[in-house]
């Protein structure tokens, strides 16, 4: 079973309790400072924007097909059954490269330190494996983001849309998005507005890239044999030749056929 | 050879002092790459985590590498005898090339010291994952394919002949591998059909790379035999030279068409007659990289000439240098609704693995037995005296 969240910004009072419980659950720093600021960072994973009246969430979408953990050369990012993708510092290199393909621009980094990570949601994963929902779902008071399974979710967004059709966009965010996320989304107000993409690929990226890499085994011993092949043949010509040359060196001295 | 010995000291001196001041300001850089992290270092940041390290040090140094792989090919596999005496100069190329992008990508990765972690940290479905095996076995082939001519200074005639005997499974080996990374630097981007602009974003971008990688090889061996030439006082192979603008000009060729073809049934080939940011970087790209030397290369004034040939080979590595940067740097500025522009400290440090390239190829070529003539002329170390003749063999990296 595959949870998600699904965040309706139509019920959100913007009230912020989602930043400071997932401060806490992840033992960030949280001050009226940090409230105000408007962008995820390596010590802020989440982030209520204001727009015209209206709030949206960011945070990181816990992608089904992640391009994150697809191109992650140590496997440090992990999509887990549960849902969530997880990240292992003892793992990370520090190559950077989930930070490039994430298409939500998600992960983060701890650039002031000396030994930095990679810092992002983990949608809750260690609470989430004893049955609890995410700290955000949990505070909040009217229920905008909502903890449960992601099937489930989506059968509730629809639902919504359907008996409010002028309430909502007819746009579930997050459902068919580079494959699908687990973090679903619902607004009355434009997505692109607070900075959603809606021109995404429906495709999950990890699929660009493994077209390619999958072709690897099988051309390897192609080429090879290729390779080693017209080195045969024009190095076998060459010697054919010298061959034909001493031959008829021999046939002219001697007279003789060999 | 009677230039006169204080013209000689004085040049000497004079590159010396730059070279000092290159690498001080490196090693400054380092120590605050190394005590402060990359925030401090660097102009990084979450909506540009690669910049001019990933850039230009590891993206163009292994595209500047591929001459190695490139003319191994032509001369052990396809057995072009004609093109034997470059295959040394060629190889050290390479193979210093691809030791500083291991050592500037040190200073990339945020825990260099877990460079090593692909090796028992598997996951087949990253690009990262093949690249980084794959440069780690090529540099080990490209090491072995050096040792002949190490060997052969050391007079250890065994392991020469032991090296030798395998020689034609390590160029089979290592063009393989080059194929694969030079191929696959390009597939990194793949995963970003989002976020990459549409004149770099294609599904063509790992055949792009490959093609565009074998034009650099071609362009680095002119610009490279031109130098040494200058610099060496070793005699221009021309001729050979002159085969190389050649072929430079058909892999030219292929590739502007390759890559007309790609944006034409894209449907890009409208934006680039529409100004803007990205239309100006993807101009001068293609303008340096293709179309300049291709039509210089028509004239047969210029590409049997050995000033015409070395300005062909400077225009098109530059083009391809943009080209890697239009991709890693240009492309995806607006995608990501920032700028970027490197610190002093990451050209600093750039700076330093470029003088080092210079200052170790001259090294290499000043006490080791890479060109034939040099050999005979090189001031050379006292213990190295007097070098075996015997061992004098026929200079080409193996058989």
């Amino acid at each position: 079973m595959s949870m998600g969240i699904l965040y309706d910004a139509t019920m959100c009072i913007g009230c912020k309790q989602c930043e400071q419980a997932c401060a806490t659950e992840n033992g960030l720093p949280y001050d009226d400072k940090i409230a105000e600021q408007n962008v995820t960072s390596a010590y802020k994973y989440t982030t209520v924007l204001t727009k015209d009246d209206k709030f949206m969430r960011k945070l990181c979408m816990n992608c089904d097909d992640p391009a994150c953990a697809s191109v992650c050369p140590v496997g440090a990012l992990k999509k887990t059954s549960l849902g969530p993708v997880t990240y292992d510092k003892h793992k990370c290199m520090g190559c950077r490269y989930c930070m490039a393909a994430c298409p939500f621009g998600v992960p983060k980094y701890e650039w002031d330190k000396a030994i930095p990570g990679v810092r992002k949601c983990i949608m809750c994963a260690p609470r989430l494996a004893q049955g609890k929902p995410t700290a955000c779902a949990e505070i909040c008071p009217t229920g905008a983001t909502k903890f449960g399974d992601r099937d489930e979710l989506l059968k509730e967004a629809r639902k919504r849309i359907q008996d409010n059709p002028d309430k909502y966009l007819p746009h579930i965010y997050g459902e068919t998005e580079v494959g699908g996320t687990s973090v679903l989304l619902m607004s009355s107000l434009d997505f692109t507005k607070f900075g959603y993409r809606e021109d995404l690929t429906q495709r999950a990226l990890p699929m660009y890239t493994y077209q390619v890499l999958s072709r690897i085994p099988d051309f390897v011993p192609l080429f090879g044999v290729m390779l080693g092949g017209v080195y045969w043949i024009t190095h076998r010509r060459e010697e054919v030749a010298e061959a034909e040359g001493h031959s008829a060196d021999k046939h002219n001295n001697k007279g003789g056929a060999q | 050879m009677t230039v006169p010995e204080s013209r000689l000291t004085f040049r000497f001196t004079f590159w010396k002092a730059i070279f000092l001041f290159i690498m001080a300001a490196g090693v400054y850089a380092t120590c605050v790459r190394f005590r402060f992290g990359l925030g401090a270092s660097t102009n990084l940041s979450d909506q540009f985590p690669w910049g001019l390290w990933i850039g230009f040090d590891v993206m163009c140094g292994v595209m500047l590498a591929a001459g190695g792989f490139t003319l191994t090919a032509a001369v052990e596999i396809f057995n072009i005898k004609r093109w034997h005496s470059i295959v040394r100069p060629t190889i050290l190329t390479a193979f210093m090339g691809y030791l500083l992008v291991c050592a500037a990508l040190m200073y990339d990765l945020g825990l260099p010291w877990n460079i090593w972690h692909p090796l028992i940290m598997r996951n087949p479905h990253s690009v990262m994952f093949e690249v980084a095996w794959c440069v780690m076995l090529y540099t080990t082939v490209l090491a072995l394919e050096f040792s002949p001519i190490v060997f052969e200074r050391l007079g250890w005639t065994r392991a020469l002949k032991a090296v030798r005997s395998v020689m034609i499974v390590l160029v089979i080996l290592g063009v393989i591998l080059s194929t694969l990374h030079q191929s696959s630097l390009g597939t990194l981007y793949m995963i970003m059909p989002n976020k990459l602009h549409p004149f770099w974003w294609s599904p063509l971008l790992p055949v792009l790379f490959f093609i565009s990688a074998i034009a650099v090889g071609l362009a680095m061996i002119i610009f490279e035999s031109s130098m040494s030439s200058k610099y060496f006082g070793r005699e221009l192979e021309l001729p050979i030279l002159r085969d190389m603008g050649r072929v430079l000009a058909v892999v030219l060729a292929f590739y502007g068409i390759l890559r007309f073809e790609d944006l034409y049934h894209r449907g890009v080939l409208p934006l680039v007659f529409v100004p803007g940011y990205e239309q100006r970087f993807f101009l001068l790209e293609i303008f340096l990289s293709v179309l300049i030397p291709l039509a210089l290369l028509m004239f047969p004034k210029v590409r049997e000439n050995a000033q015409g040939l070395y300005l062909v080979a400077v225009l098109t590595l530059l083009g391809f240098v943009t080209n890697r940067l239009n991709v890693t740097i240009t492309g995806v500025e607006n995608a990501v609704g920032a700028r970027y522009a490197p610190k002093w400290t990451e050209v600093a440090i750039t700076a330093m693995f470029v003088a080092l390239g210079f200052a170790i190829f001259g090294l290499a070529a000043r006490y080791l037995p890479i060109f034939p003539e040099v050999k005979a002329r090189a001031p050379v170390l006292p213990k190295l005296e007097g070098a075996r003749a015997e061992l004098a063999v026929p200079v080409h990296a193996g058989d």
